[in-house]
């Protein structure tokens, strides 16, 4: 392909980097990456793998947007409160790069479409941006059963965590978390309240674990959680391990079709 | 004049503009052809060869024309 002159020089401050050039520019437009949740994570994910030229985008989110979303939701604005998520955050994606085709699925991710969903575009790399335990592990199995690499991250309060699972190299969220907590056990971020900024942080490292992986350069978090307190002030990475009987990722898997949990609605 | 493999000028540019319209044009050579490219006094002249040279390119030669560019032939991957 050739650069227009607008996108050389969009991409200017890519192109020089050694590690991205023309060539790793010329992959990031031709990546195609999956959000799910259009959220306080989802948001500024999809933003910065806008800005940075991933040619393709795919937004996942039955939702509206709500006032009180706006507070983290940097993808939406005022003006889109009652639009439906996926729609809102389609415009902002194409306001910031109209190179950027974005693809939208306005529903709630489910055993019954995740799976056409992922293969629709036949997506590289998929991004979790949900805030519910049956999301992130119905995320986890669709895409170890699918061979696709994913970011999962969760964020509640001042808490923040975020690891990048790659077929083959390292532990999948179920060898870490084995299973969602009962429901009813654990509050979910509109119970909780969340800091705005902590989608902002955790998102972008998941937007950053993204666009690492598609060009190929630098270490993942595979087989590391970074978990990061804003209280304290701290980033700290966990050194965790494959499950030989993990039953999605393990030795002999007996997991093979996709689990509905009982699912709290939360906003994200 | 050297000979040359391609050509391009980026005296229509701003840094760092320059090098990636100059590094673009060098991606599409193979690895011993070379590039010619046209650039003005002041920054491109003092950056651009360094540049090249920072990602393993080779200056081979430098002209210095009567309108007050400058001339710079760059051989592929040739340090
Ligand atoms: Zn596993």
């Amino acid at each position: 392909m050739k650069f227009t002159n607008e996108q050389m020089e969009r991409y200017s401050r890519n192109i020089i980097l050694n590690e991205v050039g023309v060539k790793g520019q010329i992959k990031l437009l031709e990546s195609k990456v999956l959000i799910v949740g259009t959220g306080g994570l989802g948001a500024p994910a999809a933003l910065y793998l806008a800005a940075a030229g991933v040619g393709t985008i795919g937004l996942v989110d039955a939702d509206a947007v709500d006032l009180s979303n706006l507070q983290r939701q940097i993808i939406h604005s005022t003006t889109k409160v009652g639009k439906p998520k996926v729609a809102s955050g389609r415009e902002a994606i194409n306001d910031l790069n109209p190179d950027v085709n974005v693809v939208t699925y306005q529903e709630w991710v489910s055993s019954a479409n995740i799976t056409d969903i992922i293969k629709d575009e036949d997506y590289d790399f998929i991004i979790d941006g949900t805030d519910n335990f049956p999301a992130k592990f119905l995320i986890n199995d669709a895409c170890v059963l699918l061979h696709k690499p994913f970011s999962h991250a969760g964020i509640i309060k001042f808490f923040g965590q975020t690891m990048t699972y790659v077929p083959g190299q390292g532990p999948c969220y179920r060898c870490v978390f084995l299973n969602p907590p009962p429901p009813n056990t654990v509050p979910t971020c509109k119970e909780a309240g969340v800091l705005g900024v902590m989608g902002g942080i955790i998102g972008t490292v998941q937007a950053t674990e993204a666009v690492k992986y598609l060009l190929g350069i630098g270490e993942l978090l595979t087989g590391r959680l970074l978990v990061f307190d804003a209280l304290e002030m701290e980033f700290r990475t966990v050194t965790l391990a494959s499950r030989k009987n993990c039953v999605v990722c393990g030795e002999n898997p007996t997991l093979k079709d996709l689990i509905d949990y009982e699912q709290r609605a939360c906003e994200l | 004049m050297s000979k040359r493999d391609g050509f391009i000028d980026i005296t229509d540019v701003i840094c760092p503009i320059t090098f990636v319209k100059a590094k673009i044009a060098m991606e599409e050579l193979t690895s011993g052809e070379i590039l010619e490219v046209r650039m003005n006094d002041g920054e491109p002249i003092q950056n651009v060869p360094r540049s090249f040279k920072d990602e393993g390119h080779k200056v081979i030669d430098v002209i210095k024309n009567e309108d007050g560019t400058f001339t710079v032939f760059i051989e592929k991957d040739g340090l």
